[in-house]
């Protein structure tokens, strides 16, 4: 399959299962889509752990560095966000 | 470690995002849903860790923890009111590194070629620094207006569209020039400080009242330049996680402006609402008032009355209020009183700000109501409490056809008996756009800080 034909496919499928997520959510939606935005982490691990320019290697580390605080701090906070919304007891 | 493999376990961590994200339909398996797409994420950085020929693992290990520490701090550290200026700081450090990545790809390429190569990956290096350097910079000023760090009102200059268009065209330019044998170094630094001073360009005339719709397409675009990335980087995993990712901006965005009867290119356009100060009138010019009301006088409207639905707006994040909003619900509650509360799609910064707000205040999300399924319920309601809000329940949004909130969908609070504010002061909401609704017969106004009124209210609905 080209990575043409995967993006828009991963888009449909993004659209079809997001657009039942309830406005209750859509916070934590949006914090948690971001931190798997961080997935850039893949590319930014690759190119700080490059061993040939040294330029390329910095700037992969800055990368890594930005990347690594989208991934933890997105799913961390998405995680106390979604505490919050444990069922409480009825009364 | 064969390709065959990593790409397989690539494959995976990418359906544990998609999982993960189907989760969160329901707050009764978010939480999982949140857990399974982390694994889905940990997969994906260990596998890369094994699949590299790590000749230097001090660099990615160490650029792990201190990311991960700062990002564990920030988390733990955040007020659930300061949310919406988080979520577009992480916007920014996502946009930030996918542009750093595909400036880690092309110029090591174009030092060893002598600025001859770089063009065998085609346009995406460029698509990734533009749409990455945008994300960052305008994230960066959003991160700024909500944080209250600078204006909210929106930032105009003269010339605005043409300054906005040109730069398009040098962006574009610049991308055209690399392939017409341009020196590549130089057009890819020219594009990425062309591309930071544009993000700052379009969010600076962005106004509060359409400060959602912003966070939400930085959220879009922090995907889109993951997605550009991994077409650099021929990375499956990065192709779908930003797909997906950029799928929930654009449906985000678009239910936000859906939520505000608004265009997006007219959110774009900027210059609606901001943060003024100014006192709005208390008087009309046909002579109506407005009624002022008391703590007392409202605490016994509330606890005589059979139904009460409250309203959140902005105003509660500001006054942190959320906790004593329970309160009061719970007082009212015990003395056999109906609460709901109603949430208007666009009320607060982000979208689902205030559904944030009170779950951490422990209200139970089933006693949370979307436009749609409580508008009705006005009719029958002795008492719309509005809390901080003003835009979101302005009746002039239904009738008046040359008010700029015409035609967004309301909550109809003036259905109800009677109707109290609890306002700081007489001005406007972040529309800018007065309320005709403060001055009915039906509606009574409680000034001070939200937080202030209604604890006062618990203490006399207990005493009632």
């Amino acid at each position: 399959m080209t990575p043409y034909s995967l993006f828009i496919l991963a888009m449909f499928i993004g659209r079809e299962i997001l657009s039942k997520v309830p406005q209750t959510l859509h916070t934590p939606l949006m914090s948690g889509s971001n931190a798997i935005s961080g997935i850039t982490i893949v590319g930014a691990l690759v190119s700080a752990g490059m061993v040939g320019g040294v330029w390329a290697k910095w700037i992969g580390f800055a990368a890594l560095i930005f990347a690594t605080i989208n991934v933890v701090g997105g799913f961390m906070v998405t995680g106390r966000m979604l505490q919050m919304f444990k069922k409480k007891p009825t009364e | 470690m064969p390709s065959g493999l990593v790409n397989g376990l690539y494959l995976f961590s990418a359906i544990l995002f998609i999982v993960g994200l189907k989760r969160l339909q329901s707050p009764v398996t978010a939480r999982r849903g949140n857990r399974l797409a982390a694994l889905g994420m940990l997969i994906a950085v260990i596998v890369t860790l094994f699949s590299q020929e790590i000749l230097t693992p001090i660099e990615m290990i160490g650029g792990l923890l201190i990311g991960g520490f700062i990002g564990a701090v920030l988390a733990m550290r955040v007020q659930m009111t300061a949310m919406p200026e988080l979520v577009a700081a992480f916007n920014g450090f996502g946009g930030l590194a996918s542009a750093l990545v595909a400036a880690a790809e092309i110029i090591p390429m174009v030092l060893e070629h002598d600025g001859a190569a770089g063009i065998d990956s085609g346009v995406f290096p460029y698509l990734s620094v533009l749409v990455g350097m945008v994300t960052f910079s305008g994230s960066v000023i959003a991160f700024l207006k909500l944080s209250g760090k600078m204006t909210g009102n929106p930032v105009e200059f003269p010339g605005r569209y043409v300054v906005l268009v040109i730069f398009l065209a040098l962006m574009i330019a610049s991308i055209v020039w690399t392939f017409i044998g341009g020196e590549i170094l130089l057009c890819f630094l020219i594009l990425a400080a062309l591309s930071l001073i544009f993000g700052i360009l379009i969010v600076l005339p962005i106004g509060g009242a359409d400060m959602p719709v912003i966070v939400a397409f930085l959220n879009a675009l922090s995907g889109l330049a993951a997605a550009a990335t991994g077409f650099v980087l021929s990375n499956t995993v990065l192709i779908i996680s930003g797909a997906l990712v950029g799928a929930s901006g654009i449906m985000l965005t678009n239910t936000m402006c859906v939520a505000m009867n608004r265009k997006f290119w007219q959110v774009m356009v900027g210059g609606f609402g901001g943060d003024s100060d100014e006192d709005g009138a208390g008087k009309l010019a046909d002579g109506r008032t407005i009624t002022s009301t008391t703590p007392d006088d409202t605490a016994i409207m509330l606890s005589y009355a059979r139904k009460v639905i409250i309203v959140p707006g902005y105003g509660l994040a500001v006054a942190q209020a959320q906790h004593q909003v329970r309160e009061l619900a719970d007082v009212l509650q015990a003395q056999g009183v109906e609460v709901k509360y109603a949430v208007h799609p666009v009320a607060g910064r982000m979208p689902g700000h205030m559904n944030v707000l009170l779950a951490e205040a422990n209200v139970p999300y089933d006693s949370l109501f979307e436009m749609d399924e409580i508008n009705h319920e006005f009719e029958s309601t002795d008492v719309a409490l509005v809390i901080g809000a003003n835009d979101v329940v302005n009746p002039a949004a239904r009738h008046d056809k040359s008010s700029p909130i015409y035609g967004m969908p309301i909550l109809n609070v003036d259905h109800a008996e009677s109707v109290v504010f609890l306002k700081r002061s007489m001005r406007p909401g972040y529309s800018g756009v007065p309320n005709l609704l403060f001055f009915e017969p039906n509606t009574r106004m409680l000034f001070g800080d939200a937080k202030d009124s209604v604890t006062e209210l618990i203490n006399e609905v207990k005493a009632v």
